[in-house]
């Protein structure tokens, strides 16, 4: 396999073929921050947290879902860049319900550390404050899609993951929400193991488990990369 | 011609009030109104929440006593469970609600309360506050901070943050005492009797010398009295069933349940407020007026069950001929009350069970309707859930105990402006009185958060065909 050389904010890198932006600049050292991205399960690209700037090329690209390619001068932290993050990030917030103080994953979410890594401190724009549901008929889990950013990491994990695909994206535009099985109530969804999976991948306090209060969930996102490290490195083939 | 004189704002007493002082045609006060303008939003806002949240979502929203909100809906949830909490649950859940009391009450009483007892009533409103008690009497003002402190680092202890902690859930709480901190309040308890002793010398000799005339201004007339008790009668703060006595101390009532508040509690509304105007049933609206809160508890308690507050229960009784039914006496209630706390504190602090790691029953939705009570500092709080079948709520009914001293507050403000207004002119110092007069009742923490200044108050003069003929602002 060949090898790639590229420059990372300055830094001089070489990395194989096929490997992300994203997985260079952590090889680098350079931190990205990302929301979508789930160490263990494919790449979509789906919240624009990563995008940084290749020189020579107009657009501005998400590190996720970019292959390296030689020579590249990326720059992952220029001013362009910090305002249009804090823009997205104020976007998710603005777009949903998040009431964080009386939200379950409160100091344990990926939304708001981004939001503290972005500096922002309030949304400039008009919250839309939608009308979304709460679906708690699942006998151990929770689904409150006030506080869904639509990343999709529950939907991989358990389509790649688990293997179960209880979850998928309905709609379009702003109308888009996560359904489980064919848009039933979770507790009805016969494809669900109750692994709890999803629950661990999900950034937000969107996913969690029946019966936490203010703060009381903990994701544990270690343990899904530990289920694919073994899974890749067949740990568990007797 | 008749006029009325229009108090407003008395802002942050939950949400927005004001006060309406109707004179007749000889220029003596017929009577007064406090207006509440209540959020009551919330309600509707935890309309399709899960249940679980509701300890949070009150606590946060409320804020006017958010501890009591938490035990309220966290009482609420394990009757939607229908599991019993383990013992060491109900002992810590206890003990947290013995320090917000404690420092609730401090805080009116040090913070707010006593730079008018010790400065009195005319002095200068600049150095009428905690600062000009701090240069008055720096020892007292120290101690009731420390003392106040004391409980707010209780509830940090239990519930790992002062405010707002989401500590108590469904079933019991989320951890229990640390030995470190049982060693901490073991260590505090001490300086916190010594200081409330003090401050009940202190508010004893007041009350028989300069502030002897306020017993019978501030809210002096018969109600009913309504509180949780114990098992025969002993005060209760957390569990046991609601009683009601009159003002000759009589129990009209006893060993009601809080299942059953639709059943003697009216709620009558007025144009006039938002608040609505809670009353006992079967006496009707407005005869069935009754008061909450420290008072009304030490007057439907036989006993405290703690040899300090009960003797000072004793000396309390003793000195009204009876039952003390001055709203003025609510201040006297409150440090017999911080006394009750401390003992019961200091022996919970040295009970095994708070220190159990078996805290939390889990259940799931098993009852779709409960209803939850506790004692806030204020007075009885109920929370009221309707839930779906997955433990979605569906309605939600909250009384405050501000709400129920509505009516008792409206009369303690006519009393007041009958005492010293006696024509068109708003008499110095009487706003200040007033506001004092509602403060009686303690109505809320954002108010009495404010403790460098004052109430914001706007008094307003109109002639009975509405134009102002006079106005007065404090802000
Ligand atoms: S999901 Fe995160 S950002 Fe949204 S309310 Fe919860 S803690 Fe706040
Ligand atoms: S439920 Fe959670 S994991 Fe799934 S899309 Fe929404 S935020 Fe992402
Ligand atoms: S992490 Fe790259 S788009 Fe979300």
């Amino acid at each position: 396999m060949s090898v790639k050389t590229l420059t990372i904010d300055g830094t001089a890198i070489a990395i194989e073929e096929g490997a992300t932006i994203l997985q260079a600049a952590k090889e680098a050292g350079v931190p990205i921050p990302t929301l979508c991205h789930l160490e263990g399960v494919s790449d979509v690209g789906a919240c624009r947290l990563c995008l940084v700037e290749v020189k020579g090329i107009n657009k501005l690209l998400p590190a996720c879902v970019t292959e390296v390619a030689e020579g590249m001068n990326i720059q992952t932290n220029t001013e362009k860049l910090q305002t249009y993050r804090r823009m997205t990030v104020e976007l998710l917030f603005a777009e949903g319900n998040h009431v964080c103080s009386v939200c379950v994953a409160n100091n344990n979410c990926e939304l708001q550390d981004v939001a503290v890594q972005v500096g922002m401190d309030h949304s400039r724009f008009t919250y839309r404050f939608p009308d979304r549901g709460v679906d708690i008929s699942h006998k151990q889990f929770g689904i409150d899609h006030n506080r869904c950013i639509l990343c999709t990491r529950c939907v991989r994990v358990c389509d790649e993951v688990e293997g179960a695909h209880v979850w998928d994206v309905a709609q379009r535009g702003a109308a888009c929400y996560i359904v489980s099985g064919l848009n039933q109530p979770w507790g009805e969804v016969d494809a669900c193991t109750s692994c709890g999976k999803c629950v661990d991948a999900c950034p937000t306090g969107a996913i969690f488990r029946k019966g936490d209060t203010t703060a009381e969930k903990v994701g544990d996102r270690a343990k899904l990369e530990f289920l694919v490290t073994a899974r890749e490195q067949q740990q568990w083939t007797r | 011609m008749s006029k009325t004189v229009v108090i407003d704002p008395v802002t942050r007493i939950e949400g927005h009030a004001k006060i309406s002082i109707f004179l007749n045609d000889a220029g003596e006060v017929d009577d007064a109104r406090f207006h509440v303008v209540e959020y009551r939003g919330f309600e509707k806002f935890c309309e399709g929440r899960p249940f679980t949240e509701m300890a949070g979502i009150t606590a946060r929203i409320c804020g006017i006593c958010p501890v009591s909100h938490l035990l309220a809906a966290a009482k609420t949830g394990d009757k939607i469970l229908a599991v019993k909490i383990p013992v060491a649950a109900e002992k810590l859940r206890r003990m947290m609600n013995l320090a917000q009391i404690t420092q609730s009450h401090a805080l009116s009483f040090f913070h707010l309360s006593s730079p008018d007892f010790l400065l009195g009533w005319d002095s200068d409103p600049a150095k009428r506050n905690v600062f000009g008690l701090i240069a008055a009497d720096p020892d007292l003002a120290r101690a009731g901070i420390r003392l106040r402190q004391f409980g707010q680092t209780i509830i940090e202890l239990l519930g790992a943050r002062k405010i707002h902690a989401a500590w108590a859930v469904p079933g019991g709480v989320r951890s229990p005492l640390s030995e470190e901190g049982r060693t901490w309040i073991r260590d505090r308890l001490p300086e916190s009797f010594e200081t409330i002793t003090t401050a009940l010398n202190l508010f004893k000799t007041l009350i028989d010398q300069q502030l002897k005339d306020e017993i019978g201004i501030f809210g002096e007339f018969p109600s009913l009295f309504m509180g949780l008790v114990g098992k025969d009668g002993k005060w209760d703060h957390y569990g046991g069933h609601l009683r009601f006595v009159d003002s000759a101390g009589t129990v009209i009532a006893d060993g009601l349940s809080e299942d059953d508040y639709a059943s003697f509690l009216g709620e009558a509304v007025e144009k006039w407020s938002y608040l609505k105007f809670p009353y006992y049933k079967p006496l009707g609206y407005p005869a069935g007026i009754y008061r909450v809160g420290p008072l009304a508890r030490l007057n439907v308690c036989r006993y405290i069950g703690t040899p300090k507050a009960d003797q000072e229960l004793k000396e309390f009784r003793d000195r009204a001929g009876g039952v003390p039914t001055s709203s003025f006496l609510y201040h006297y209630a409150r440090l017999i009350e911080i006394l009750a706390c401390l003992e019961h504190i200091q022996d919970l602090v040295n009970d095994p069970d708070v220190v159990s790691p078996r805290v939390r029953a889990e259940g799931g939705v098993n009852e779709l309707e409960a209803i939850g009570v506790s004692e806030a500092p204020r007075g009885t709080l109920f929370h009221h859930y309707k839930v779906d079948e997955h433990g979605l709520i569906q309605k939600v009914n909250l009384i405050i105990a501000t709400g129920q001293n509505n009516l008792a507050m409206n009369k303690t403000v006519a009393q007041i402006a009958k005492h010293y207004i006696h024509n068109s002119d708003i008499p110095e110092g009487f706003l200040n009185r007033v506001e004092a007069g509602i403060r009686c009742f303690d109505p809320c923490l954002s108010c009495s958060t404010h403790a460098a200044g004052q109430m914001p108050l706007h008094v307003q003069l109109l002639g009975a065909d509405g134009h102002v003929i006079q106005e007065v602002f404090r802000d």
